[in-house]
Protein backbone atom coordinates (compact mmCIF):
# COMPACT_ATOMS: atom_id res chain seq x y z
CA UNK A 1 0.00 0.00 0.00
CA UNK A 2 1.40 3.79 -0.80
CA UNK A 3 -0.01 6.93 0.69
CA UNK A 4 -0.01 10.70 -0.46
CA UNK A 5 0.67 13.54 1.30
CA UNK A 6 -3.13 13.99 0.48
CA UNK A 7 -3.90 11.19 3.33
CA UNK A 8 -4.87 8.81 0.80
CA UNK A 9 -4.02 5.02 0.15
CA UNK A 10 -3.24 3.10 -2.86
CA UNK A 11 -3.58 -0.23 -3.60
CA UNK A 12 -2.61 -2.35 -6.63
CA UNK A 13 -5.58 -5.25 -7.23
CA UNK A 14 -6.20 -6.72 -10.76
CA UNK A 15 -3.67 -3.99 -12.43
CA UNK A 16 -5.80 -1.06 -11.54
CA UNK A 17 -5.41 1.03 -7.94
CA UNK A 18 -7.83 0.91 -5.54
CA UNK A 19 -7.64 4.28 -3.87
CA UNK A 20 -9.40 5.24 -0.28
CA UNK A 21 -8.60 7.24 2.72
CA UNK A 22 -6.43 6.76 5.79
CA UNK A 23 -7.26 5.82 9.29
CA UNK A 24 -5.39 8.93 10.47
CA UNK A 25 -7.59 10.80 7.75
CA UNK A 26 -10.92 9.40 9.03
CA UNK A 27 -10.38 10.45 12.47
CA UNK A 28 -9.50 13.99 11.41
CA UNK A 29 -12.67 13.94 9.63
CA UNK A 30 -14.94 13.18 11.91
CA UNK A 31 -18.04 11.00 11.39
CA UNK A 32 -19.20 10.92 7.32
CA UNK A 33 -22.41 11.85 6.63
CA UNK A 34 -22.24 11.97 2.93
CA UNK A 35 -20.27 10.66 0.06
CA UNK A 36 -20.25 11.91 -3.80
CA UNK A 37 -18.27 9.73 -5.85
CA UNK A 38 -17.32 10.27 -9.18
CA UNK A 39 -18.80 9.03 -12.87
CA UNK A 40 -17.65 5.01 -14.03
CA UNK A 41 -15.79 5.62 -16.60
CA UNK A 42 -14.65 9.32 -15.83
CA UNK A 43 -10.82 10.45 -17.55
CA UNK A 44 -9.32 12.38 -14.78
CA UNK A 45 -6.29 14.38 -14.24
CA UNK A 46 -3.92 14.54 -11.00
CA UNK A 47 -5.81 16.77 -8.06
CA UNK A 48 -8.68 16.63 -10.10
CA UNK A 49 -11.67 16.67 -7.30
CA UNK A 50 -13.03 13.31 -7.86
CA UNK A 51 -14.70 12.71 -4.49
CA UNK A 52 -16.72 14.75 -1.90
CA UNK A 53 -17.00 13.85 1.38
CA UNK A 54 -18.90 15.87 4.09
CA UNK A 55 -18.28 14.70 8.10
CA UNK A 56 -20.68 16.03 10.75
CA UNK A 57 -18.05 19.04 10.83
CA UNK A 58 -16.81 19.75 7.06
CA UNK A 59 -17.29 18.77 3.04
CA UNK A 60 -13.50 17.92 2.03
CA UNK A 61 -12.45 16.93 -1.57
CA UNK A 62 -10.63 14.47 -2.19
CA UNK A 63 -8.12 14.60 -5.20
CA UNK A 64 -7.01 12.37 -8.02
CA UNK A 65 -3.79 11.14 -6.71
CA UNK A 66 -2.33 10.45 -10.38
CA UNK A 67 -4.06 10.86 -14.24
CA UNK A 68 -6.47 7.63 -14.95
CA UNK A 69 -9.54 6.47 -16.03
CA UNK A 70 -12.32 5.71 -13.07
CA UNK A 71 -12.74 2.11 -13.58
CA UNK A 72 -14.97 0.99 -10.66
CA UNK A 73 -16.63 3.16 -7.42
CA UNK A 74 -17.82 1.81 -4.61
CA UNK A 75 -21.52 2.96 -4.67
CA UNK A 76 -22.40 0.77 -1.20
CA UNK A 77 -20.88 3.69 0.40
CA UNK A 78 -23.52 6.35 -0.77
CA UNK A 79 -25.75 4.60 1.45
CA UNK A 80 -23.51 3.94 4.53
CA UNK A 81 -21.06 6.92 4.04
CA UNK A 82 -19.93 5.71 8.07
CA UNK A 83 -18.54 2.70 6.74
CA UNK A 84 -15.25 5.06 5.69
CA UNK A 85 -15.20 5.58 10.17
CA UNK A 86 -15.17 1.78 10.81
CA UNK A 87 -12.98 0.61 8.19
CA UNK A 88 -11.17 3.73 5.74
CA UNK A 89 -8.19 1.32 4.67
CA UNK A 90 -10.63 -1.73 3.88
CA UNK A 91 -13.62 -2.25 2.77
CA UNK A 92 -14.79 1.69 2.65
CA UNK A 93 -11.73 2.24 -0.50
CA UNK A 94 -13.96 5.13 -2.83
CA UNK A 95 -12.80 3.70 -6.29
CA UNK A 96 -10.88 1.82 -8.53
CA UNK A 97 -8.72 3.22 -11.31
CA UNK A 98 -6.13 2.58 -14.11
CA UNK A 99 -3.22 4.92 -14.06
CA UNK A 100 -2.01 6.62 -17.42
CA UNK A 101 1.67 7.56 -16.02
CA UNK A 102 2.86 5.31 -13.45
CA UNK A 103 6.17 7.58 -13.00
CA UNK A 104 3.76 9.76 -11.15
CA UNK A 105 3.60 6.59 -8.25
CA UNK A 106 7.13 7.40 -7.29
CA UNK A 107 6.59 10.20 -4.76
CA UNK A 108 3.89 7.69 -2.86
CA UNK A 109 4.96 6.88 0.72
CA UNK A 110 5.25 3.67 1.99
CA UNK A 111 3.63 2.92 5.36
CA UNK A 112 7.10 4.00 7.27
CA UNK A 113 7.03 7.29 5.51
CA UNK A 114 3.33 8.18 6.32
CA UNK A 115 4.00 7.08 9.53
CA UNK A 116 6.52 9.70 10.01
CA UNK A 117 4.45 12.35 8.03
CA UNK A 118 1.55 12.22 10.18
CA UNK A 119 3.39 11.98 13.40
CA UNK B 1 -6.23 35.94 18.37
CA UNK B 2 -4.98 36.50 21.93
CA UNK B 3 -4.67 33.66 24.67
CA UNK B 4 -7.84 31.54 24.58
CA UNK B 5 -9.60 31.63 27.86
CA UNK B 6 -10.56 28.23 29.62
CA UNK B 7 -13.59 27.02 31.53
CA UNK B 8 -13.04 25.37 35.18
CA UNK B 9 -13.21 21.69 33.54
CA UNK B 10 -10.73 22.73 30.83
CA UNK B 11 -8.29 19.80 32.59
CA UNK B 12 -11.33 17.58 32.67
CA UNK B 13 -12.31 17.82 29.46
CA UNK B 14 -8.36 17.34 28.12
CA UNK B 15 -8.17 14.36 30.45
CA UNK B 16 -11.86 12.75 29.15
CA UNK B 17 -9.73 12.67 25.95
CA UNK B 18 -11.76 15.38 24.49
CA UNK B 19 -10.81 17.18 21.27
CA UNK B 20 -10.89 21.48 22.13
CA UNK B 21 -11.09 23.94 19.73
CA UNK B 22 -11.46 27.86 19.92
CA UNK B 23 -14.86 28.56 20.66
CA UNK B 24 -16.35 32.79 21.45
CA UNK B 25 -12.46 33.10 22.88
CA UNK B 26 -12.58 30.28 24.86
CA UNK B 27 -10.69 26.62 24.57
CA UNK B 28 -13.63 24.17 25.00
CA UNK B 29 -14.23 20.47 23.73
CA UNK B 30 -15.54 20.12 20.61
CA UNK B 31 -16.20 16.23 20.35
CA UNK B 32 -15.21 13.40 23.01
CA UNK B 33 -13.75 10.18 22.36
CA UNK B 34 -17.21 8.89 21.52
CA UNK B 35 -17.94 11.30 18.86
CA UNK B 36 -20.68 13.74 17.51
CA UNK B 37 -22.80 11.36 15.74
CA UNK B 38 -23.46 8.74 18.88
CA UNK B 39 -22.72 11.62 21.73
CA UNK B 40 -25.70 13.25 19.70
CA UNK B 41 -27.66 10.12 19.67
CA UNK B 42 -26.82 9.31 23.44
CA UNK B 43 -28.26 12.65 24.54
CA UNK B 44 -31.46 12.09 22.72
CA UNK B 45 -31.49 8.40 24.47
CA UNK B 46 -29.69 8.91 27.53
CA UNK B 47 -28.35 12.03 29.06
CA UNK B 48 -25.65 13.94 28.25
CA UNK B 49 -23.25 16.28 29.61
CA UNK B 50 -22.38 19.93 28.68
CA UNK B 51 -19.97 22.45 29.88
CA UNK B 52 -21.20 25.99 28.98
CA UNK B 53 -19.29 27.83 31.39
CA UNK B 54 -18.28 29.87 28.36
CA UNK B 55 -21.88 32.08 28.59
CA UNK B 56 -22.40 35.18 30.71
CA UNK B 57 -24.36 34.70 34.04
CA UNK B 58 -25.35 38.19 35.66
CA UNK B 59 -26.99 39.08 38.12
CA UNK B 60 -29.30 42.33 38.20
CA UNK B 61 -30.72 43.83 41.44
CA UNK B 62 -32.29 46.95 42.65
CA UNK B 63 -34.72 48.22 44.97
CA UNK B 64 -37.45 45.84 44.22
CA UNK B 65 -38.31 43.62 42.01
CA UNK B 66 -40.85 45.05 40.46
CA UNK B 67 -37.48 48.04 39.92
CA UNK B 68 -35.42 45.71 38.37
CA UNK B 69 -38.19 43.89 36.32
CA UNK B 70 -39.51 47.35 34.52
CA UNK B 71 -35.61 48.67 34.05
CA UNK B 72 -34.82 45.49 32.12
CA UNK B 73 -37.80 45.80 30.22
CA UNK B 74 -36.39 48.52 28.16
CA UNK B 75 -33.76 46.55 26.71
CA UNK B 76 -35.85 43.48 26.13
CA UNK B 77 -39.11 43.49 24.31
CA UNK B 78 -40.06 40.66 27.03
CA UNK B 79 -43.00 40.82 29.59
CA UNK B 80 -40.30 40.59 32.65
CA UNK B 81 -42.60 42.27 35.18
CA UNK B 82 -45.09 39.22 34.60
CA UNK B 83 -42.18 36.90 35.50
CA UNK B 84 -43.10 34.77 38.44
CA UNK B 85 -40.30 34.18 41.56
CA UNK B 86 -38.83 30.71 40.06
CA UNK B 87 -39.73 30.89 36.63
CA UNK B 88 -37.27 31.59 33.48
CA UNK B 89 -38.19 33.54 30.02
CA UNK B 90 -36.42 33.24 26.89
CA UNK B 91 -35.54 37.06 25.85
CA UNK B 92 -33.52 39.15 23.14
CA UNK B 93 -31.59 42.15 23.26
CA UNK B 94 -33.09 44.64 20.34
CA UNK B 95 -31.12 47.30 18.67
CA UNK B 96 -32.89 50.86 17.27
CA UNK B 97 -33.87 49.16 14.17
CA UNK B 98 -35.15 46.40 15.81
CA UNK B 99 -32.68 43.59 14.60
CA UNK B 100 -31.32 41.34 17.61
CA UNK B 101 -28.20 41.98 19.44
CA UNK B 102 -27.91 38.54 21.38
CA UNK B 103 -30.75 36.07 22.91
CA UNK B 104 -30.51 35.11 26.53
CA UNK B 105 -32.16 33.48 29.30
CA UNK B 106 -33.47 35.21 32.35
CA UNK B 107 -34.78 34.12 35.76
CA UNK B 108 -36.49 35.30 38.64
CA UNK B 109 -34.87 34.75 41.71
CA UNK B 110 -36.98 36.15 44.50
CA UNK B 111 -35.90 39.69 44.27
CA UNK B 112 -33.55 39.57 41.81
CA UNK B 113 -33.28 38.73 37.70
CA UNK B 114 -30.71 35.91 36.66
CA UNK B 115 -29.69 36.37 33.49
CA UNK B 116 -27.35 34.23 30.76
CA UNK B 117 -26.34 35.34 27.86
CA UNK B 118 -23.66 33.99 24.76
CA UNK B 119 -20.32 33.66 25.48
CA UNK B 120 -19.68 35.60 22.20
CA UNK B 121 -21.64 38.70 23.17
CA UNK B 122 -21.10 38.76 27.03
CA UNK B 123 -18.54 41.86 26.75
CA UNK B 124 -21.23 43.92 24.97
CA UNK B 125 -23.94 42.92 26.90
CA UNK B 126 -23.06 43.16 30.20
CA UNK B 127 -21.99 46.96 28.76
CA UNK B 128 -25.31 47.33 27.13
CA UNK B 129 -26.91 46.77 30.64
CA UNK B 130 -24.52 48.58 32.37
CA UNK B 131 -25.27 51.62 30.18
CA UNK B 132 -28.68 51.41 29.82
CA UNK B 133 -30.39 50.72 33.40
CA UNK B 134 -30.29 53.01 35.27
CA UNK B 135 -28.27 53.45 38.68
CA UNK B 136 -30.06 51.78 41.35
CA UNK B 137 -29.89 48.65 39.06
CA UNK B 138 -26.53 46.75 40.18
CA UNK B 139 -25.47 44.57 37.16
CA UNK B 140 -22.96 42.07 38.78
CA UNK B 141 -21.37 39.59 36.55
CA UNK B 142 -21.05 36.29 38.09
CA UNK B 143 -17.32 35.31 36.93
CA UNK B 144 -16.97 32.81 40.05
CA UNK B 145 -19.73 30.40 38.86
CA UNK B 146 -19.68 28.01 36.27
CA UNK B 147 -22.49 26.45 34.10
CA UNK B 148 -23.03 22.95 32.93
CA UNK B 149 -26.29 21.38 31.42
CA UNK B 150 -27.50 18.01 31.73
CA UNK B 151 -29.95 17.10 28.81
CA UNK B 152 -31.66 14.07 27.60
CA UNK B 153 -34.71 11.95 28.60
CA UNK B 154 -32.34 10.12 31.25
CA UNK B 155 -31.69 13.78 33.22
CA UNK B 156 -34.95 13.94 35.08
CA UNK B 157 -34.15 10.77 36.97
CA UNK B 158 -30.19 11.71 37.53
CA UNK B 159 -31.31 15.11 38.91
CA UNK B 160 -34.19 13.88 41.21
CA UNK B 161 -32.49 10.93 42.38
CA UNK B 162 -30.11 13.39 43.82
CA UNK B 163 -32.31 16.12 45.19
CA UNK B 164 -36.50 15.00 45.02
CA UNK B 165 -37.14 18.82 44.76
CA UNK B 166 -36.61 18.78 41.10
CA UNK B 167 -39.69 16.42 40.54
CA UNK B 168 -41.29 19.76 41.38
CA UNK B 169 -39.83 21.51 38.36
CA UNK B 170 -41.23 21.78 35.38
CA UNK B 171 -40.22 23.18 31.57
CA UNK B 172 -38.52 26.74 32.62
CA UNK B 173 -38.97 26.52 36.53
CA UNK B 174 -36.14 27.68 38.41
CA UNK B 175 -35.19 26.34 41.86
CA UNK B 176 -32.05 25.98 44.32
CA UNK B 177 -31.11 22.12 44.60
CA UNK B 178 -28.37 20.04 46.63
CA UNK B 179 -26.46 17.70 43.99
CA UNK B 180 -23.91 15.67 45.62
CA UNK B 181 -23.40 18.37 48.20
CA UNK B 182 -23.22 21.10 46.07
CA UNK B 183 -25.53 24.19 46.13
CA UNK B 184 -26.58 24.87 42.82
CA UNK B 185 -29.04 27.14 40.54
CA UNK B 186 -30.81 24.88 38.63
CA UNK B 187 -33.24 25.58 35.59
CA UNK B 188 -35.42 22.98 33.26
CA UNK B 189 -34.05 23.83 30.33
CA UNK B 190 -31.67 23.74 27.61
CA UNK B 191 -30.92 24.22 24.01
CA UNK B 192 -31.54 20.50 22.87
CA UNK B 193 -35.60 20.32 22.73
CA UNK B 194 -34.79 17.69 25.52
CA UNK B 195 -35.88 17.47 28.93
CA UNK B 196 -33.13 18.69 31.23
CA UNK B 197 -31.37 21.15 33.25
CA UNK B 198 -29.28 24.01 33.00
CA UNK B 199 -26.76 23.73 36.47
CA UNK B 200 -24.84 27.22 37.52
CA UNK B 201 -22.62 26.15 40.03
CA UNK B 202 -19.64 27.96 42.01
CA UNK B 203 -16.71 27.73 39.77
CA UNK B 204 -14.61 26.08 42.61
CA UNK B 205 -17.08 22.98 42.86
CA UNK B 206 -18.34 22.31 39.39
CA UNK B 207 -15.37 19.83 38.49
CA UNK B 208 -16.12 17.57 41.34
CA UNK B 209 -19.78 18.15 40.84
CA UNK B 210 -19.05 16.93 37.06
CA UNK B 211 -16.88 13.99 38.00
CA UNK B 212 -19.87 12.81 40.32
CA UNK B 213 -22.56 13.57 37.73
CA UNK B 214 -20.59 11.33 35.03
CA UNK B 215 -20.96 8.79 37.84
CA UNK B 216 -24.50 8.19 37.37
CA UNK B 217 -26.35 6.17 35.08
CA UNK B 218 -26.72 7.03 31.15
CA UNK B 219 -24.57 9.87 30.95
CA UNK B 220 -21.97 11.13 29.26
CA UNK B 221 -20.10 13.73 28.45
CA UNK B 222 -21.16 15.66 24.94
CA UNK B 223 -19.17 18.22 22.80
CA UNK B 224 -20.11 21.51 20.79
CA UNK B 225 -20.59 19.14 18.12
CA UNK B 226 -23.37 17.76 19.18
CA UNK B 227 -24.76 20.38 20.76
CA UNK B 228 -24.94 22.19 17.99
CA UNK B 229 -26.99 19.52 15.77
CA UNK B 230 -29.23 18.51 18.68
CA UNK B 231 -30.20 22.55 18.75
CA UNK B 232 -30.48 22.34 15.09
CA UNK B 233 -32.93 19.20 14.69
CA UNK B 234 -34.65 21.30 17.77
CA UNK B 235 -35.14 24.30 15.43
CA UNK B 236 -33.06 26.25 17.99
CA UNK B 237 -31.79 29.50 16.71
CA UNK B 238 -27.55 30.00 17.33
CA UNK B 239 -26.84 33.80 17.87
CA UNK B 240 -24.42 34.92 14.73
CA UNK B 241 -25.99 32.59 12.36
CA UNK B 242 -29.81 32.15 12.61
CA UNK B 243 -30.83 35.54 14.68
CA UNK B 244 -28.14 38.73 14.73
CA UNK B 245 -28.05 41.89 14.30
CA UNK B 246 -29.78 42.51 11.14
CA UNK B 247 -32.44 40.31 11.64
CA UNK B 248 -35.51 40.97 13.70
CA UNK B 249 -37.58 39.03 16.08
CA UNK B 250 -40.42 38.47 13.86
CA UNK B 251 -38.79 37.32 10.88
CA UNK B 252 -36.95 35.38 13.16
CA UNK B 253 -40.00 33.36 13.76
CA UNK B 254 -39.41 34.80 17.28
CA UNK B 255 -42.80 36.64 18.24
CA UNK B 256 -43.53 34.01 20.47
CA UNK B 257 -40.71 35.11 22.25
CA UNK B 258 -42.67 38.64 22.63
CA UNK B 259 -45.89 38.40 24.81
CA UNK B 260 -48.67 40.68 24.34
CA UNK B 261 -48.28 42.79 27.28
CA UNK B 262 -45.22 44.78 24.93
CA UNK B 263 -46.86 44.33 21.83
CA UNK B 264 -49.01 46.99 20.38
CA UNK B 265 -52.55 47.28 22.87
CA UNK B 266 -50.31 45.76 25.38
CA UNK B 267 -50.41 47.50 28.52
CA UNK B 268 -46.66 48.12 27.99
CA UNK B 269 -46.60 48.31 24.39
CA UNK B 270 -43.11 49.26 23.11
CA UNK B 271 -40.44 51.24 25.45
CA UNK B 272 -37.56 48.65 24.13
CA UNK B 273 -34.89 49.31 21.30
CA UNK B 274 -36.05 49.51 18.36
CA UNK B 275 -40.10 49.21 19.48
CA UNK B 276 -40.84 50.96 16.25
CA UNK B 277 -39.54 48.48 13.96
CA UNK B 278 -40.48 45.63 15.43
CA UNK B 279 -44.11 46.37 16.01
CA UNK B 280 -44.47 47.83 12.86
CA UNK B 281 -43.36 43.92 11.57
CA UNK B 282 -45.96 42.67 13.51
CA UNK B 283 -48.76 45.03 11.66
CA UNK B 284 -47.17 45.08 8.59
CA UNK B 285 -45.74 41.17 8.15
CA UNK B 286 -42.38 40.47 6.66
CA UNK B 287 -40.75 40.23 3.66
CA UNK B 288 -38.73 36.84 4.82
CA UNK B 289 -39.17 34.07 7.45
CA UNK B 290 -36.99 31.87 9.34
CA UNK B 291 -37.73 28.13 7.75
CA UNK B 292 -36.78 24.58 8.28
CA UNK B 293 -35.13 23.31 4.98
CA UNK B 294 -35.35 19.59 4.49
CA UNK B 295 -32.82 18.90 1.65
CA UNK B 296 -33.68 16.07 -0.02
CA UNK B 297 -31.05 13.06 -0.45
CA UNK B 298 -28.16 13.39 1.65
CA UNK B 299 -26.03 16.22 1.08
CA UNK B 300 -25.74 18.52 3.69
CA UNK B 301 -26.79 22.00 2.84
CA UNK B 302 -24.79 24.43 5.31
CA UNK B 303 -24.51 28.05 6.50
CA UNK B 304 -24.09 30.47 3.27
CA UNK B 305 -25.98 27.80 0.87
CA UNK B 306 -27.58 30.23 -1.71
CA UNK B 307 -31.83 29.28 -2.19
CA UNK B 308 -33.36 29.41 -4.90
CA UNK B 309 -37.21 29.01 -6.66
CA UNK B 310 -36.32 26.78 -9.40
CA UNK B 311 -33.88 24.11 -10.47
CA UNK B 312 -32.07 25.84 -13.05
CA UNK B 313 -31.87 30.10 -13.55
CA UNK B 314 -34.64 31.49 -11.40
CA UNK B 315 -34.19 34.28 -9.13
CA UNK B 316 -32.55 33.40 -5.56
CA UNK B 317 -35.19 33.62 -2.42
CA UNK B 318 -32.53 32.91 0.52
CA UNK B 319 -30.01 31.84 1.92
CA UNK B 320 -29.32 28.83 4.44
CA UNK B 321 -27.85 29.97 8.23
CA UNK B 322 -27.30 26.43 9.91
CA UNK B 323 -27.27 23.40 8.37
CA UNK B 324 -25.95 20.30 8.60
CA UNK B 325 -26.91 16.49 9.35
CA UNK B 326 -29.33 15.41 11.84
CA UNK B 327 -28.76 12.36 13.24
CA UNK B 328 -31.77 11.94 14.58
CA UNK B 329 -33.58 12.87 11.30
CA UNK B 330 -31.01 10.31 9.51
CA UNK B 331 -30.32 12.88 6.91
CA UNK B 332 -29.64 16.60 6.34
CA UNK B 333 -31.30 19.15 7.94
CA UNK B 334 -31.18 23.14 7.90
CA UNK B 335 -32.52 26.82 8.79
CA UNK B 336 -32.51 29.78 6.81
CA UNK B 337 -34.66 32.80 5.38
CA UNK B 338 -36.41 32.93 2.11
CA UNK B 339 -38.70 35.67 1.26
CA UNK B 340 -42.37 34.75 2.66
CA UNK B 341 -43.65 34.05 -0.58
CA UNK B 342 -41.79 30.58 -0.01
CA UNK B 343 -42.20 30.64 3.32
CA UNK B 344 -45.12 27.72 4.20
CA UNK B 345 -44.06 24.29 5.05
CA UNK B 346 -44.60 22.02 1.94
CA UNK B 347 -43.13 24.76 -0.31
CA UNK B 348 -40.23 23.26 -2.99
CA UNK B 349 -37.13 25.37 -3.68
CA UNK B 350 -33.99 24.70 -4.46
CA UNK B 351 -30.18 24.89 -3.00
CA UNK B 352 -26.84 25.36 -5.21
CA UNK B 353 -24.17 22.92 -3.16
CA UNK B 354 -20.87 23.27 -5.38
CA UNK B 355 -22.56 24.74 -8.44
CA UNK B 356 -25.62 22.03 -8.68
CA UNK B 357 -29.17 22.98 -7.51
CA UNK B 358 -30.79 20.01 -5.01
CA UNK B 359 -34.20 20.25 -4.32
CA UNK B 360 -35.04 21.13 -0.57
CA UNK B 361 -38.90 21.00 1.30
CA UNK B 362 -39.48 24.14 3.48
CA UNK B 363 -40.70 22.27 6.33
CA UNK B 364 -42.05 23.12 10.17
CA UNK B 365 -39.75 23.74 12.99
CA UNK B 366 -39.04 21.50 15.12
CA UNK B 367 -37.15 18.75 12.74
CA UNK B 368 -37.68 16.56 16.30
CA UNK B 369 -40.34 16.99 18.62
CA UNK B 370 -39.45 18.59 21.67
CA UNK B 371 -39.12 16.36 24.62
CA UNK B 372 -39.94 18.69 27.94
CA UNK B 373 -41.89 18.00 31.28
CA UNK B 374 -44.68 20.84 30.83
Amino acid sequence: MKFTEEHEWLREEDGVMVVGITTHAAEQLGDVVFIELPEEGATVSKDDEVVVIESVKAASDILAPVDGEIVEVNSALADNPGAVNEDPQGEAWFFKMSVSDASQMDEFMDEAAYQKFIA
Amino acid sequence: MGELAKTPLHDLHVELGAKMVPFAGYSMPVQYPMGVLKEHLHTRAQAGLFDVSHMGQVILSGPSWEAVALAFEALVPMDVLGLADGRQRYGLFTNEAGGIEDDLMFARRGEELFVVVNAACKVADIARMRAGLPEEIVVRELGNRALIALQGPGAAAVVEDLDPTAREMRFMDVADLSLCGHSVWASRSGYTGEDGFEISVAADEVETLVRSLLEQRDVAPIGLGARDSLRLEAGLCLYGHDVNAMTGPVEAGLSWALQKVRRAGGARAGGFPGSDAVLQAFSEGVARKRVGLRPEGRAPMREGVQLFDADAGGAQIGTVTSGGFGPSVGGPVAMGYVTAEHANAGARIWGEVRGKRMPVDVVALPFVPANFKR
